[in-house]
């Protein structure tokens, strides 16, 4: 009868975490924490973004312990962020101040500050680099060296810390529409369960906190058929944001008196969808709306995703389910989904025979359902 | 880096809350209480609703047993009663009288619960009302409006297709009159067990962030029709193979050798008992 006899569960529990360990030391090389970190910067950004809880040490611990599983890693991460007091929460952060380390546009090429390619796998051909089994400590660190000579001497003036929104361009000519900041106490999703409807700041933060994958194939569905969206990136920017929070014993919150506490690094995009607008005098004219997208690390297909959800929500047209909040929201979260689905693994023997019961008893109804009916046909 | 938990796992702000939505929802017997759900090192739908609810509450004098459909030995139970232990250090039990927290899901134990006693359900699907209608907005305004007739309606449409009202677990119950609650997937047999319960029962939905419950003595119906009543899951004429116990709800065990069905007491603590009292 499966895995649970009436005695003998908690000794097969005991071997199977054994084995589980078996697993991850037979070939007897163990993974150093610091190679993780070192070597699987984007595996770290995932983790820290459908984690909620930026810890590059931590992440790379998690991804040790879970053999390089995400889902496994985002599970132990947001475990552990249950038992961390919250104590306070960081200034309002103006992505305008970002060091920014790669920024690009897909609507001008031309944007003020200019375009910088930063990192990205964007422009490599997906060849496999069958050198890099060979590679060397020594030859990583020569390397670097070399590249920090080659790229020391710099005459670019750009600003870093001050490049200007390519949005704010397009308000300044009028193309999309001037809107006020809105200032409002953002909800927090970690701390109150969600409620219907839902605000914008939550939104955001269930997509941010999403799972890739699912964030990506919803915001797949948005632009290939399901409202066939065709947004234009107007611009994505990856870089590195200082946090401050409030002294706490000082009221009046002066800017002099905050603490700096560290920097986060972000992948930020704002995406433009062109969008029919009817003038008082009957004229259609076209308009641009916005989508943003956040995401901690670098992870550009998440953040576009989020920004093509995030507009979806704000439009809700009722036709397609990525518009709904409640369809979009409430199954997106990696540790939500894939515990609920593993959990069809668990015993279900109780439940089981319970139906078990209703099905024969449905079957016994219609059995004399259908005599008394062969008896009034046959009388 | 080494790093200690707290007691019971939580920090004490997060215990506090949830014994704060606890009280709200003892308050209001049957009305799901949303709820700040924590990410538990145990997975979303393994029972993380009843750990965060028997953490808040564990103290130190608390006695625990964890029950998994009837089994005190099942993987899941011995995981969250491992987890609660290591992180507590309370006496756990497997013996119902004996304890003063029980964990369970899907089912509750044969030996009538007592004043004093907590019972903890873990609830997969709280929204009774989601079978009909997806939409969690669209629900709370059911609720609200205390209309239920969708409820009704599904019992009447599975006894128009089957001639027999076909739920399994999870029938669906109404509270002291006022909320149709989702009792978790209980068998119908437990339903019962649910009305005027001297302990009270909590019920705790981890991945859907919803805490409700059952005061002692309250009133709990499970719905059916005049002409349709509700029926528990029969064993009629059936007897336990181990301990010989009847009117209990049972195990169906196939021989694989002789391909012959036969019963056991599902509830695994209840039948040693049995059979160490004889």
């Amino acid at each position: 009868m499966g895995y649970v006899a009436v005695k003998g569960g908690t000794l097969a529990i005991e071997e199977s975490i054994k084995r589980l360990k078996y697993e991850r030391l037979k070939k007897g090389v163990v993974l150093d924490c610091q190679r993780i970190e070192a070597g699987m910067r984007c595996l770290i950004d995932q983790v820290m973004s459908e984690s909620s809880l930026y810890d590059e040490i931590l992440a790379a611990l998690a991804i040790k312990q879970a053999e390089g599983s995400p889902e496994e890693a985002v599970f132990l991460m947001r475990a552990y962020r249950s038992t961390l007091p919250r104590k306070h929460y960081s200034r309002t952060i103006e992505s305008e101040a970002m060091l920014v380390e790669r920024r690009i546009s897909a609507s001008f090429k031309d944007i003020p500050g200019g375009q910088i390619l930063g990192s990205a796998n964007d422009y490599t051909h997906r060849l496999i680099d069958f050198n890099l089994n060979e590679e060397t400590d020594q030859e990583a660190s020569s390397w670097v060296r070399e590249y920090a000579e080659e790229s020391g001497v710099d005459n670019d003036k750009t600003d870093l810390a001050n490049l200007p929104k390519v949005l704010d361009y397009l308000r300044e000519e009028g193309l999309i529409p001037a809107c006020e900041n809105d200032d409002s106490e953002p909800d927090d999703v970690t701390k109150a369960s969600l409620q219907f409807p839902t605000s914008r700041s939550e939104r955001l933060q269930i997509l941010t906190r999403g799972q890739t994958g699912a964030v990506t194939s919803l915001g797949y569905v948005a632009l290939r058929s399901y409202g066939a969206l065709h947004p234009t990136v107007g611009e994505l920017r990856i870089g590195n944001l200082s946090i401050y929070v409030d002294n706490p014993f000082n009221e009046r919150n002066e800017d002099e008196d905050t603490y700096y506490i560290g920097e986060i690094k972000v992948t930020e995009v704002e995406t433009l969808f062109p969008e029919d607008v009817q003038k008082l005098n009957g004229q259609k004219e076209i308009e641009f709306s916005l989508g943003y997208g956040i995401c901690y690390g670098q992870n550009e297909t998440k953040a576009i995703a989020i920004s093509i959800l995030d507009h979806c929500l704000e439009t809700g047209n009722a036709e397609y389910p990525t518009h709904n909040e409640e369809f979009v929201l409430m199954h997106i979260d990696s540790v939500e989904a894939t515990g609920f689905i593993s959990h069809l693994k668990l015993p279900h023997y109780v439940t089981f025979q319970s139906k078990l019961d209703s099905v024969r008893k449905s079957r016994n109804g219609r059995e004399c359902k259908n005599m008394k009916n062969n008896e009034e046909l046959n009388p | 880096m080494k790093i200690e938990y707290n007691f019971a796992f939580f920090d004490e702000g997060s215990k506090r809350e949830i014994r704060r939505v606890t009280l709200k929802a003892v308050a209001i017997p049957g009305y799901q209480v949303p709820f700040a759900s924590r990410e538990m090192p145990i997975a979303r739908g393994w029972g993380t609703g009843g750990l965060q609810l028997t953490l808040s509450l564990v103290g130190k004098d608390d006695i625990l047993k964890v029950i998994d459909q009837g089994s005190d030995e099942s993987v899941n139970a011995v995981n969250i009663k491992k987890l609660i232990a290591i992180t507590t250090g309370v006496s756990v039990s497997e013996e119902t009288a004996e304890a003063t927290i029980i964990q369970s899901r899907h089912r509750i134990p044969e030996i009538p619960l007592r004043e004093g006693q907590i019972l903890v359900l873990q609830v997969p699907l709280p929204e009774p009302l989601r079978y009909y209608e997806p939409s969690e907005y669209e629900t709370k305004k059911l609720h609200a409006e205390r209309e239920y007739s969708g409820a009704w309606l599904m019992l009447f449409e599975q006894i128009m297709n089957y001639g027999t009202m076909s739920t399994g677990a999870d029938h669906p119950v109404m509270v002291q009159g006022r909320y149709v609650m989702a009792p978790s997937p209980i068998p119908r047999f437990d339903n019962p067990k649910l009305n005027r319960s001297q302990a009270l029962i909590l019920f705790g939905a981890g991945r859907e962030k919803k805490v409700y419950a059952v005061p002692p003595y309250t009133r709990v119906e499970s719905l059916d029709f005049e002409d349709y009543p509700f029926r528990v899951e029969s064993f009629q004429d059936k007897c336990c193979r181990l301990c010989g116990a009847k009117g209990v709800f049972m195990d169906e065990i196939l021989d694989d050798l002789t391909g012959k069905t036969s019963y056991q007491c599902n509830d695994s603590s209840y039948c040693l008992q049995e059979l160490n009292g004889k």
